[in-house]
């Protein structure tokens, strides 16, 4: 696109006048003759020239000079492309550059970043006292010198909410009777409240807005639906048909956060929302950590998951363990098949299984605990863990909490409980009475088949009617509850198997638990839940969507937990309460993206400002261009490009492709090849491939390994399976290699491959992070699937494949090289100088002793770094060859050597 | 400073260079004349010489130790046997050293000089397998046969260099009625040409005129402005479009070519045109019929 151009001299285009003349004179005057050596000149003699008119310069040469001549004059004349038109024209005054600095914005807050960057620049170059000011933070603004702003500008950052109408007028009332010019960075999204701030604004002086044009896309929090997660995306504009992915971050088995799986996302032709739904194992669903629309990076593209998705884990504890019996009769069956769905069961004694911090322990007919079983078990309960308790024919013969309330349990009991509908007493069973409205069960439907035909019974205290929770028909609890600390205590009345009643047979036991939170996929939280409890923030999301330690930040009250507009007081992230975690998204269930509505008049513009750009060298650089076209021109005309020829031949050389490049898969198929990783700095790469055509030397002089030319490797693009081994020199601006590369090297390493990583900085800060280059490795291998490492072991194969050698010197000498640990049960064989050590070949080797560095020669064959001093320097060259022919040896060969030891067997078993 | 090298230096290593030269003129003149098949021709008349020719009856005057005894004992009269009549000839060539003959217009193509000196050299190497004596013209080397004969033409021609712009055929020291072969490019002037046939006419000599161009002197393929010169420097041209001027160059130089062929018709001669990027050895068998048909 051109924009408007100037020029800064423009009386000088008045040369261009001048070219016709030139045209003329330059038309007039022929070109040089050429002297030729002619044998046949006798026969020339007495020729005359037909034509008299000079032989002319040919009008596209001339055209050429022409082109290049006023190139220079209109270049001389100072073009520039874009100048500052009118509306920037240099004005005075303050200004202050407003900013939305919503989510919303940080999609793009580099634009805006880079935007207010020149908008600094020139308010510097006028003079102009700036203030900066962010509408999600409103502070009062600082009229200031623009290089003063200009080093704070890295500070800024966008909030992970939107203006509320309060930070508007706030920021009204802040800036009222001031004279400024005012530059607003909007974020592209209607905000309640804006047009008054306008008004303020334009008030106090001329007002531009900058705005996003791109698609804004956001997730709302996720629902649950008929066992499937339900993700709706939003989006600002509806558009043509768009396609988005939203990833799944959670933590794999071993702890370490990925993303587990990816869901696409399809916005119809016009339409604003799009649904996808995610239908998971249940176990893969509890390590979900968040959703995110992948490559938004603002916090509105991020649903967090708060314990509705998360796995319970529950401890059952049984007082009698009746294995003989049938499964049936076991007082935990039932627990068990209505709990295993959903919740991560753990067995086993109380004493093991309290270290385990469950969220449940049930005890099913437990009457009596020992001391120090008691008191863990109170601790655990205070802290937070829910108690239950099941009630039962040793419960009931017992004293526990008989004339004094037990600490684990609700209620005081009357010995001996009663039976009610049996053989040998009056009444009927009992059904259960509708559950109270302030009862955790309260909206259950009851199944007319529960009947209870025995129960454990309550004294009546007067704290009794607070912790009955359910109730039977005739008024006597059923289920009680009692608050311990942080935790809670329930007894269930009756057994947790169908002796007593059948209500372990209902739906409505599963829907219980569920009520208790015992079981997962617990309903949404009810705001009036929520009353008088206080929140404290664990993670939140600042605006470009990382999660981040909440740190100091203050406890936020339940009210306004799920409705309240977000704010610095109220950041989206996860809150801890006093038995879950509840998590506030960006977006809320309703809420929609509604594209800003600018009032008739207003200057809106985008966010790219085309800057200006001076054009006369690049005028400049074309007529050189074009007279350098001339010299060739001239030249053939004459008959004089010949001379031209050596020049080509050059150019030509030049041009001659990379030694390093690629080979043909038949080439590299055919023969050993040792290849090096591609890190972008010629430097290393070139030494690399010097170094490994130093080994590939040594190998052919000493051993029956006949490496063809070393060939450097592209991982994005290259195939590896040719490569036994890969030298990767790692560099400190190494970029990493996408998730696709790391996919096909964990496959190279799984089928066999070996990847030598070389820090090449001597490994000075030892086997870590200190060093950049170990620290760009950390980075580079830790998608890796490597084995854990140890230091090469005396033992080790690779000091004995083909030379012996206990260390591993290349440039630098004497830091350990890190190989695969060898299995714990390894033994020495007796009679054995070493021991019977893994089968497998260790995929890497990490060491940063600048191997390729010692390998590496010239085409002659001379070494091209210098090793040590002298003849010590020499030797530890020498050494650092041996180094890489027992490597390529231990690569070929694998555990050869280290199946020596079996000989001695072998030879016995033969009868030799 | 360099300080000016001794002449017996200067002297010795020119004198090499020439050397170097000569075994390669000849080893290629050699090979080209392999390719040839030649033989001694008889005079297909009873005579001195080495082939059987015919038997025939004793008559008087026939020394006793002429009759062939086998022949004889096969029937009652007596047979001399009678061999054919073999005699050399003598050829004499010409070859143009003038300045105008160190031309060649690419790097691929031989000077014109090279070609003449390697046409004339292998021409008379074949002779010389067929037992003729083969000279130079103009008193510089007598006919003679042999091996170094052949080593001494080729010292002549390859050291010989005339600072001429144009050279002159040299007629002078052609014995009656022998052959003689003139190799040059016939561009000077060609007075001197037609005399020196028609004085070799005159004494029963009669031969080949093999002109040798170059490519470029055919064809003409210059444009532009340009001042042709010649080699030797003493005949220059100026002309401001070249190519404007190649038709009517090419109609001078056909018509050098008929006046040749004119000429070589009244004398009796024969005519080639030969061109230094064709190969030689169709102008070499062209020589040799040419030579051979005279017998």
């Amino acid at each position: 696109m051109l924009g408007a151009l100037a020029f800064t001299a423009p009386w000088l285009l008045a040369g261009l006048a001048l070219l016709p003349v030139l045209w003329v004179i330059l038309r007039a005057v022929p070109p040089a003759p050429v002297r030729r050596r002619f044998p046949g000149v006798a026969l020339l003699l007495g020729l005359r020239d037909e034509d008299s008119a000079a032989d002319r310069t040919p009008w596209w040469l001339l055209l050429l000079r022409m082109i290049a001549l006023a190139a220079v004059i209109v270049a001389m004349a100072g073009p520039v492309l874009n100048p500052r038109g009118a509306s920037d024209t240099r004005s005075s005054g303050n200004l202050l550059i407003l900013l939305d600095a919503s989510w919303a914005s940080a999609g793009d807050w580099q634009g805006q970043i880079s935007l207010i960057d020149d908008l600094l620049t020139e308010a510097g170059r006028d003079s102009r006292p700036v203030a900066v000011m962010r509408l999600t933070d409103p502070q009062p603004p600082e009229f200031q010198a623009a290089d003063a702003w200009r080093s704070r500008l890295a500070g800024l950052e966008p909030g992970a909410w939107t203006p509320t109408p309060q930070m508007m007028s706030r920021a009204a009332d802040l800036l009222k009777g001031q004279r400024f010019q005012t530059i607003w960075l909007s974020d592209g999204l209607e905000h309640v409240g804006r047009a008054g701030l306008l008004r303020a604004l334009g008030a106090s002086g001329a007002v531009r807005i900058h705005q996003t044009a791109g698609q804004l896309l956001a997730l709302a929090p996720l629902r649950a639906a008929d066992g499937a997660l339900e993700l709706v995306a939003q989006r600002l504009v509806a558009g043509p048909a768009q396609e988005a992915t939203i990833q799944v971050h959670g933590r794999d088995p071993s702890g370490t956060a990925r993303v587990l799986t990816t869901v696409p996302l399809q916005f119809e032709e016009g339409a604003l929302q799009a649904t996808a739904t995610l239908s998971l194992p249940g176990e893969l669903r509890a390590r979900i950590s968040r959703f995110e629309i992948a490559g938004q990076g603002h916090a509105g593209a991020i649903a967090l998951s708060d314990d509705s998705l998360k796995r319970r884990e529950v401890a059952l504890i049984a007082g009698r363990e009746d294995r003989e019996g049938l499964d049936l009769l076991s007082p935990l069956h039932y627990l068990e098949r209505a709990l295993a769905p959903n919740a991560t069961l753990l067995d086993g004694a109380l004493m093991d299984v309290l270290p385990a911090r469950p969220d449940v322990i049930v005890l099913a007919d437990v009457a009596t605990l020992a001391p120090a079983e008691e008191a863990a078990l109170l601790d655990w309960t205070t802290e937070g863990g829910t108690l239950l308790r099941f009630a039962g024919p040793r419960l009931a013969a017992s004293d526990v909490s008989r004339s004094a309330e037990d600490a684990l349990l609700p209620v005081r009991l009357r010995k001996g409980g009663r039976d009610v509908g049996g053989a040998m007493t009056w009444g009927a069973p009992k059904s259960l009475a509708p559950f109270a409205p302030g009862s955790p069960f309260a909206g259950l439907a009851i199944p007319d088949d529960v009947k209870v035909t025995s129960q454990v019974m309550a004294q009546p205290d007067p704290t009794l009617a607070d912790r009955v929770i359910a109730e039977l028909g005739d008024g006597t609890p059923l289920v009680t509850r009692k608050r311990v600390g942080q935790g809670q205590v329930v007894l269930f009345h009756v057994t947790a198997n169908a002796e007593w009643s059948t209500l372990p047979l209902s739906g409505l036991f599963v829907q219980m638990l569920e009520r208790l939170a015992i079981s997962s996929g617990s309903a949404d939280v009810a705001e009036g839940e929520l009353a008088g409890t206080i929140w404290q923030p664990a993670e939140v999301l600042d605006g470009f969507g990382t999660l981040r330690d909440a740190g100091t930040l203050p406890g936020v009250a339940g009210e306004a937990l799920l409705s309240a507009p977000l704010g610095p007081d109220l950041r989206p992230g996860i809150y801890e309460g006093a038995d879950r975690r509840i998590a506030r998204s960006v977006l809320g269930a309703g809420d929609t993206l509604a594209p800003a509505e600018w009032p008739a008049g207003t200057d809106v513009q985008g966010l790219e400002r085309t800057s200006e750009t001076p054009l006369a060298g690049w005028l400049l650089a074309a007529a050189l261009v074009l007279l350098s076209g001339d010299i060739i021109a001239s030249l053939g005309l004459s008959g004089r490009l010949m001379l031209l020829r050596g020049a080509a031949i050059l150019a030509l050389a030049l041009m001659l492709p990379d030694p390093s490049s690629a080979q043909g898969p038949e080439a590299l198929a055919g023969e050993v090849t040792l290849a090096h990783v591609l890190t972008g700095d010629s430097v290393v790469d070139d030494l690399a491939h010097a170094g490994l055509r130093g080994l590939g030397e040594t190998l052919f002089y000493r051993t029956t390994v006949e490496p063809g030319p070393p060939q450097g490797v592209d991982l994005e693009t290259d195939e590896l399976a040719f490569f036994p081994l890969l030298y990767w020199p790692i560099t400190e601006a190494q970029p990493i290699p996408s998730d696709a590369v790391y996919a096909r090297l964990n496959a190279y390493l799984r089928s066999g491959g070996m990847i030598l990583f070389d820090t090449r900085d001597a490994d000075i800060a030892g086997f870590g992070s200190a060093s950049p280059n170990g620290a760009r490795l950390q980075r580079i291998a830790a998608p890796l699937d490597i084995p854990p490492l140890e230091p090469v072991p005396a033992d080790h194969v690779l000091t004995r494949t083909f030379y012996l050698m206990q260390d591993f010197p290349g440039r630098y000498v004497g830091r350990p090289v890190w190989v695969e640990a060898a299995p714990e049960g390894a033994t020495q064989a007796p009679g054995m100088p070493f021991r019977d050590l893994n089968d497998g070949v260790t995929p890497v080797v990490i060491g940063g002793n600048d191997w390729a560095a010692a390998w590496a020669v010239d085409d002659t064959g001379a070494s091209l770094r210098p090793v040590g001093r002298g003849y010590a320097g020499e030797r530890q060259r020498e050494m650092a060859h041996r180094f890489g022919v027992n490597l390529v040896m231990y690569v070929l060969t694998g555990n050869y050597k280290s199946d020596q030891v079996h000989v001695p067997a072998l030879l016995d078993r033969l009868g030799q | 400073m360099k300080a000016p090298a001794a002449p017996s230096a200067t002297l010795r290593a020119r004198s090499e260079a020439e050397a170097a030269r000569l075994p390669a003129l000849l080893a290629r003149a050699q090979h080209l004349a392999g390719a040839v098949l030649p033989g001694q021709h008889g005079r297909r008349r009873a005579g001195q010489g080495d082939d059987f020719w015919q038997y025939r009856p004793v008559q008087q005057g026939d020394q006793r130790r002429q009759i062939d005894w086998r022949r004889s004992a096969r029937s009652d009269a007596e047979f001399v046997r009678e061999r054919e009549w073999q005699i050399a000839q003598t050829v004499m060539l010409w070859v143009d050293s003038s300045a105008s003959m160190q031309f060649s217009s690419g790097a691929h193509l031989p000077e014109k000089a090279d070609r003449a000196q390697l046409l004339a050299l292998a021409a008379a190497i074949l002779l010389d397998r067929g037992g003729e004596r083969v000279g130079l013209t103009g008193h510089t080397l007598p006919p003679r046969r042999g091996a170094a004969q052949i080593a001494r033409l080729a010292r002549a021609l390859a050291g010989t260099g005339e600072p001429t712009d144009y050279g002159v055929p040299d007629a002078r020291g052609l014995p009656s009625q022998s052959h003689a072969v003139f190799l040059s490019d016939f561009l000077g002037d060609l007075v001197p040409v037609s005399d020196a046939l028609t004085f070799a006419a005159d004494r029963g000599v009669r031969g080949a005129l093999v002109q040798v161009l170059d490519p470029a002197e055919e064809a003409f393929p210059y444009r532009g402005r340009a001042i042709f010169e010649s080699i030797g420097g003493t005949l220059s041209h100026e002309t401001r479009k070249a190519d404007d001027l190649r038709s009517r160059y090419l109609a001078r130089l056909a018509e050098r070519k008929a006046a040749l062929r004119q000429i070589c018709g009244v004398t009796g001669w024969q005519y080639l045109c030969h061109h230094t990027d064709a190969s030689p050895q169709v102008a070499l068998l062209w020589l040799h019929a040419a030579l051979g048909g005279g017998r």
